[in-house]
């Protein structure tokens, strides 16, 4: 396994310098989009219909992806953007037939190739194949047929010419999903910074490999499964927002593993937790907010663009809307917020600060969720994670620390929460300072504790 | 009878030992296992319903009482089969070939069994052929379906002709649901029902096996 760089410090300990466009390690791919370098880019994403995808539907499958991509450039090219990130997130079965997901990966490609050469359209594909290995209960993490087409794919694309990769990695998830449903900060600790921090380190380890094989990067993880989980629950009112607040600041804690093993950015999309992680790393991020309302609603719309390096959709599928395809709407809206932002950048970094201050300001105060992901917040949080030897110490420190943020500006009358939210800050806060300080001694008490039929134990090294 | 409210406490307040212990003492006393049931823990749950209905509670404290309720049903269950009392019924769950989400689905699992409903979950990536074979092993009377992908929402319909062509369509009720789902789409595939959110889905199962 790959030896881990530990980042022991930030790369950006100032709020004021965590904003939108600017990375101090922005990263320039093949045509030469520099991103993190002082503009953000637009960042598309879609999805099919309702429809099967298996050997019968390819064709119209391969008629989706080519008349996205093809209306999606040429909207690209009308609006003048000075580039343009694809992301091709794989469905489940083209995972599991990785030749599938090379035939479109080159479908897409070859689309933002032929704008490249008639119009001078500067693009990078990413590519997301789908985390299969939990089509099998309890989920076989390292080895079998699912974790091996997994990999074909990604080695498949990446040699097709994707040059980012990603994952939604689900290690962990087993244990987690129960904790986010009883409310439980110790399962929420054990499922992100034990299994899926083991789980990252190896999965992570094993696409740098690849990614050095092909000259891709190795771009970033997300904690969808977790975080992105309890953000819909939470918006649901199924779970406390606190709670997902400070499950959003412990998920940092695991996504950083990526980074520890050789991804440089853009970050996945939905990993809300970025901006922590921009502020340890420098690497750029990519963020989606109100523009992501077509795939889940949440409470950071605004606040999610103040510190992206590009901006996303999350999903759309590909349907026909007023406007034209879907897909193809969504990028020209998020052309026209990438334009904004890039105005602002161009007025200097005074103005860029002061356009962050409203997308900050607008969203904080109303969810905690949101104020977590504030510069200020995020910095914190940072910091926090940053001081811990390890990944449990990580999660711990940034749970304690969430918490006393929001506890803080509940006092201060910046944040304002319902008596039924307080009552799970000091729920939350009293569960995490009774944690025990070694992970050894957390790990024996947890596995007495879960459902350990859910997982294979020793694909998590327990 | 002394032992009523706590046991209606211990499931408000999700205690599961105490209704467990609170259940065995009124059984042992010789209260009548439907009265428990009828005076005690499906009042309880209603309340447990109308707090969470109302902001008061969360999902994490619902299911904590659908859990005391559950270790009460437990030692109460048998008895009422052996008495011949109609149970709530049996329902099959799962998420539809192709799909992997199940934190949904086990919401609706964990609200249903607090429900009183004895709630059989097959899992995620279910196949039509999974869903028969649960239908006509376990007689359920209900069959759950979920499912959070687009490209999965058709297996939904895949599910409800092998059930047809199985013959054992017209012993159960079919309700759907999951983020792309409709009411219109439940309706054009043929389902019985479809429930927007977890919370729902109680209330859902009941109005159709009335129905």
């Amino acid at each position: 396994m790959k030896s881990m760089k530990p980042y022991q410090q930030l790369a950006i300990p100032d709020p004021a310098n965590l904003r939108f466009g600017v990375a101090p390690r922005p990263l320039t791919t093949r045509q030469g989009l520099n991103i993190g370098g002082g503009l953000v880019y637009p960042e598309l994403n879609f999805t099919l219909p309702p429809m099967f995808v298996d050997a019968n539907t390819m064709p119209e499958v391969r008629r989706h992806y080519e008349e996205i991509i093809a209306g999606a450039c040429r909207r690209a090219v009308e609006l003048e953007t000075p580039g343009l990130i694809v992301e091709f997130e794989t469905l489940p079965p083209m995972t599991e037939n990785p030749s599938w997901a090379i035939e479109l990966t080159r479908i897409l490609l070859d689309g933002m190739a032929q704008a490249h050469a008639q119009h001078g359209l500067k693009s990078v594909l990413r590519i997301t194949p789908n985390d299969t290995r939990e089509m099998e209960r309890p989920p076989r993490m390292r080895s079998g047929k699912l974790y091996e087409a997994m990999l074909q794919t990604f080695d498949g694309c990446a040699a097709a010419g994707a040059e980012l990769l990603s994952i939604e990695s689900v290690g962990g998830k087993e244990v987690h999903d129960e904790a986010l449903m009883t409310g439980d900060i110790r399962g929420v600790i054990f499922g992100l910074c034990v299994m899926g921090a083991r789980d990252m380190r190896f999965l992570w380890t094993e696409l740098d490999r690849i990614a050095r094989k092909h000259g891709a990067r190795c771009a970033g993880d997300t904690a969808c499964g977790f975080g992105n989980t309890a953000m819909v629950l939470a918006g649901q009112k199924m779970i406390s927002r606190v709670f997902a607040a400070v499950v959003r600041a412990i998920s940092a804690a695991r996504t950083l593993v990526c980074y520890e093993c050789g991804a440089v950015g853009p970050g996945k999309d939905c990993g809300y937790e970025n901006p922590i992680l921009k502020a340890i790393t420098g690497f750029p991020m990519a963020m989606e907010g109100k523009t992501s309302a077509c795939a889940h609603p949440s409470p950071v719309g605004n606040i999610a663009a103040a510190t992206c390096d590009t901006w996303s959709n999350e999903s759309i599928q590909n349907i026909k809307l007023l406007g034209g395809m879907a897909p193809t709407c969504c990028l020209e809206q998020l052309i026209y917020d990438c334009r904004l932002m890039n105005e602002a950048l161009a007025e200097g970094r005074d103005a860029a600060l002061h356009y962050r201050k409203w997308m900050v300001n607008s969203d904080a105060s109303r969810d905690p969720q949101a104020y977590v992901l504030s510069p200020e917040s995020a910095v914190a949080i940072a910091q926090s994670i940053v001081a811990a030897p390890h990944a449990y110490a990580a999660g711990k420190a940034a749970a304690l620390t969430a918490a006393s943020l929001l506890r803080e500006a509940l006092q201060g009358g910046r944040l304002a929460l319902p008596a039924r939210e307080v009552k799970w800050l000091d729920r939350i806060q009293k569960a995490v300072e009774d944690l025990p300080s070694r992970e050894d001694e957390f790990i024996r008490e947890m596995m007495a504790e879960v459902d350990t039929t859910k997982f294979v134990a020793a694909d998590y090294e327990l | 009878m002394d032992n009523d409210k706590p046991l209606f406490q211990a499931i408000v307040t999700g205690d599961a030992k105490a209704a467990k212990a609170l259940t065995e003492q009124a059984l042992a006393a010789g209260v009548e296992p439907l009265k428990l049931v009828q005076e005690s823990m499906m009042p309880a749950m209603d309340a447990v319903g109308r707090r969470f209905e109302c902001n008061e509670y969360f999902v994490p404290e619902l299911l904590l009482s659908a859990r005391a309720m559950k270790s009460a049903l437990e030692l109460i269950r048998p008895l009422l089969a052996a008495s011949g009392a109609p149970s709530a019924g049996r329902i099959v769950i799962g998420t539809v070939k192709g799909d992997l989400h199940d934190i949904g689905k086990n919401l609706v699992a964990a609200m249903l069994e607090g429900g009183g409903y004895e709630v059989f979950d097959l899992g995620v990536n279910v196949t039509p052929e999974h869903f028969i074979a649960a239908v006509k092993e376990k007689n359920a009377r209900i069959v759950a379906m979920s499912a959070l992908l687009t490209t999965t929402m058709p297996a939904m319909k895949t599910t409800i002709d092998a059930l047809k062509q199985a013959g054992v369509r017209d012993r159960v009720k079919i309700l759907v649901g999951g983020a792309p789902i409709s009411s219109q789409f439940a309706s054009e595939i043929g389902a019985d029902g479809y429930s927007e959110n977890a919370a729902g889905a109680v209330g859902l199962a009941r109005k159709v096996l009335e129905g």
